[in-house]
């Protein structure tokens, strides 16, 4: 059915391979304060298919930040073993990670994470800029990823010109620009208002199931998990529920 | 690794960004550069006017001036005894192997008159080998022959000043003026020759013959005296043994005992100019390091602002990490920003230095060479001045770790 869609988001649908997507198992994350040691994540195991919508939720210091940073190969654990889309991220170094992050992730911050005093269109070329693609298909596809998330007419605009939501949109722009499979999306919505969080999260909703985009998505909030097929609750650096929705 | 050109567009654009503080960045460098070129230029120029000194008095001179005389233990100067005569010069010429030419001179200061115009100048009594080992040409009419010498006809050939100063616009060939009272005739005008490197002016003189010197103008209590043998070697690498040939030779012909003073100098023009030349250069290497020194302040306040800019942009690189920059990206990004401002401000720098060369030596008089040895000395220092100061900054911020990076606030 994807397939069937015109749009650059839908190249996902081509390159289906394996079922799963990310698969985590026993992760621990050990922080050694002074003499104290401290595991964020005390034997993890999750494993998340292509094409969901997982939302992961627990209160601050439940372990799932590390957990989103360890997904999004940022970190490694100290122990345990994570495979993404069948590559075994223990083994990579810090430049291979750079690599990994640029085909397989896209990453929507709280905070936009925008670079700041650069236009809209420039922070959506970043991405293909380190993948090493030509620059006129670089304006091209950053053009066209901007229209979709409906920013058409803001590519020249600084981050402190634009809204939260349309700073959050250029964000999502950014993710997907690289037509990656999985976007990790980190309290997305921790910002904005009720209704351009709504907003966001229908985008969210429409990337995972018009394009087939794979999300995981951080939150404390109830509501935005209910956007989620899928939602995961920490507790004390385990996973303490697994529960499918709709 | 990305492609060169992307790294570069990034780090123009983080300057532009930050315009005001790129410029002042690059103030240092500016100063720095230009600076160096500045000091090259005229050290330079110092240097090539000695060498058109060198060649304007003639090549290979020596002067052997009569020496100092003791009265009551009061030592006087040089040349106050005459004690050199037409016959040592001829002697000279005739025994010393190393010599090539010889051009005895008298010299007294007399005041001359044309018509209602007057003029004080140095009169020279020369024979017809003194243009020649002077290096000097006449301009029109003749020079001072052997037969004026032979007859002591009263000839002149004149210098450009003494020109300009008595006739004006009027063409002096033939005419007649009056040389302390004694009637002369203007036969030739010499070529300009311009200032020695001490400031004398080389075309304030009269030249007549040697014999009419002697006999009819200058009263002297020592006849057939002169004043000074200008003594032409026949190389550079004859200076020396003639030195020693003439010092011999005129030792025995004054009598002067074993262990008593020479009664004559010799001066070794040539020598004396190289002389000045070498501290010229050393003078130019002298400034040129200080000038370099700037350039070496420059840098650091390049890697100054880098440092600052890696702290202030610590977000940004953990931004750029997480979306797929590896180390080198980083790295190659701010080693570009910190080139860019270097050779900005190297390029202005040069620009500067080499305005203010020309205009200094526009408005103060003095010779400036600008060498392009200089520019690409200075404009290629400034360039590693920006890698060796911004490799550090630089490596730092390619050492961030992404997660704490993008924590930074």
């Amino acid at each position: 059915m994807q397939e069937n869609i015109p749009s650059p988001l839908a190249g996902e649908g081509r390159v289906r391979g394996k079922l799963t997507l990310i698969d985590v198992k026993n992760a621990v994350k050990t922080y050694e304060t002074g003499e104290t040691s401290f595991n964020a994540l005390d034997g993890v195991s999750l494993s998340i298919n292509r094409g969901e919508f997982v939302a992961i939720m627990g209160a601050s210091g439940s372990g799932k930040s590390t957990f989103m940073n360890m997904l999004g190969c940022l970190d490694k654990p100290t122990s345990g073993s994570y495979f993404l889309d069948g590559i075994d991220v223990m083994k990579l170094n810090s430049d291979e990670l750079s690599h990994l992050r640029n085909e397989k992730l896209g990453f929507v911050f709280q905070g936009f994470n925008l670079i700041s005093r650069t236009s809209a269109l420039e922070n959506v070329k970043m991405p293909m800029i380190y993948k090493g693609i030509e620059h006129p298909e670089r304006i091209k596809k950053a053009k066209e990823t901007l229209k979709i998330v409906g920013l058409e007419n803001r590519e020249n605009h600084f981050p402190n010109q634009m809204s939260g939501g349309q700073q959050q949109r250029v964000a999502i722009a950014r993710a997907i620009v690289n037509d990656a499979p999985i976007i990790l999306a980190d309290e997305p919505t921790g910002n904005l208002d009720t209704k351009t969080s709504a907003e966001i999260m229908d985008f969210f909703v429409r990337l995972n199931e018009v394009s087939n985009k794979t999300i995981v998505l951080v939150t404390h909030e109830t509501e935005i998990a209910q956007y989620a097929k899928r939602v995961v609750r920490f507790k004390d650096g385990k996973i303490i529920s697994d529960e499918a929705k709709r | 690794m990305i492609e060169l050109m992307s790294t570069f567009k990034i780090a123009l654009r983080s300057l532009k960004v930050n315009k005001m503080r790129s410029i002042l960045t690059s103030l240092g460098i500016i100063i720095g550069v230009s600076a160096v070129i500045i000091m090259l230029s005229v050290g330079e120029g110092a240097k090539s006017k000695i060498s058109k000194d060198i060649a304007s008095i003639g090549s290979n001179l020596l002067l052997v001036m009569s020496g100092s005389t003791t009265a009551g233990g009061v030592r006087m100067g040089g040349g106050t005894t005459p004690t050199l005569t037409l016959e040592d010069a001829k002697a000279i010429l005739k025994e010393c192997p190393s010599i090539l030419e010889v051009a005895p001179v008298v010299a007294e200061v007399k005041q001359l008159v044309f018509s209602n115009q007057n003029w004080s100048t140095s009169v020279y009594g020369v024979t017809s080998g003194y243009l020649d080992i002077n290096d000097w040409t006449v301009q029109s009419g003749r020079e001072i022959t052997d037969e004026d010498n032979q007859n002591a006809t009263k000839v002149t050939v004149l210098g450009d000043t003494v020109v300009t100063n008595l006739f004006g616009d009027l063409d002096p060939i033939g005419k007649t003026i009056r040389i302390a009272g004694s009637p002369f005739k203007v036969v030739g005008i010499l070529n300009p020759k311009g200032q020695t490197s001490m400031g004398q002016d080389r075309d304030d003189t009269a030249l007549i013959p040697l014999s009419t010197a002697q006999k009819k103008l200058f009263g002297t209590a020592f006849p057939g005296t002169v004043k000074f043998i200008s003594v032409q070697a026949k190389s550079t690498d004859e200076l020396d043994s003639a030195q020693e040939e003439i010092e011999a030779l005129l030792r025995e012909r004054h009598n002067i005992g074993k262990n008593k003073d020479d009664d004559f100098t010799i001066r070794n023009f040539t020598q004396m100019l190289e002389t000045i030349k070498q501290a010229t250069n050393t003078m130019t290497l002298l400034l040129g390091s200080i000038a370099s020194v700037s350039l070496l302040v420059g840098g650091i306040g390049i890697m100054n602002i880098m440092l600052v800019s890696v702290t202030e942009r610590t977000k940004e690189i953990g931004i750029r990490m997480a979306i797929g920059a590896k180390a080198m990206d980083i790295r190659i990004q701010f080693l570009i920003e910190a080139l860019l401002l270097s050779l900005a401000g190297g390029l202005i720098g040069v620009i500067i230095g080499i305005s203010c060369s020309s205009a200094i030596g526009m408005f103060s008089g003095l010779t400036i060479v600008i060498s392009p040895f200089s520019i690409i000395l200075s404009f290629g220092f400034s360039g590693l001045v920006g890698i060796g100061f911004g490799f550090y900054p630089a490596y730092k911020a390619s050492l961030l770790n992404p997660i704490d990076a993008l924590r930074y606030e």
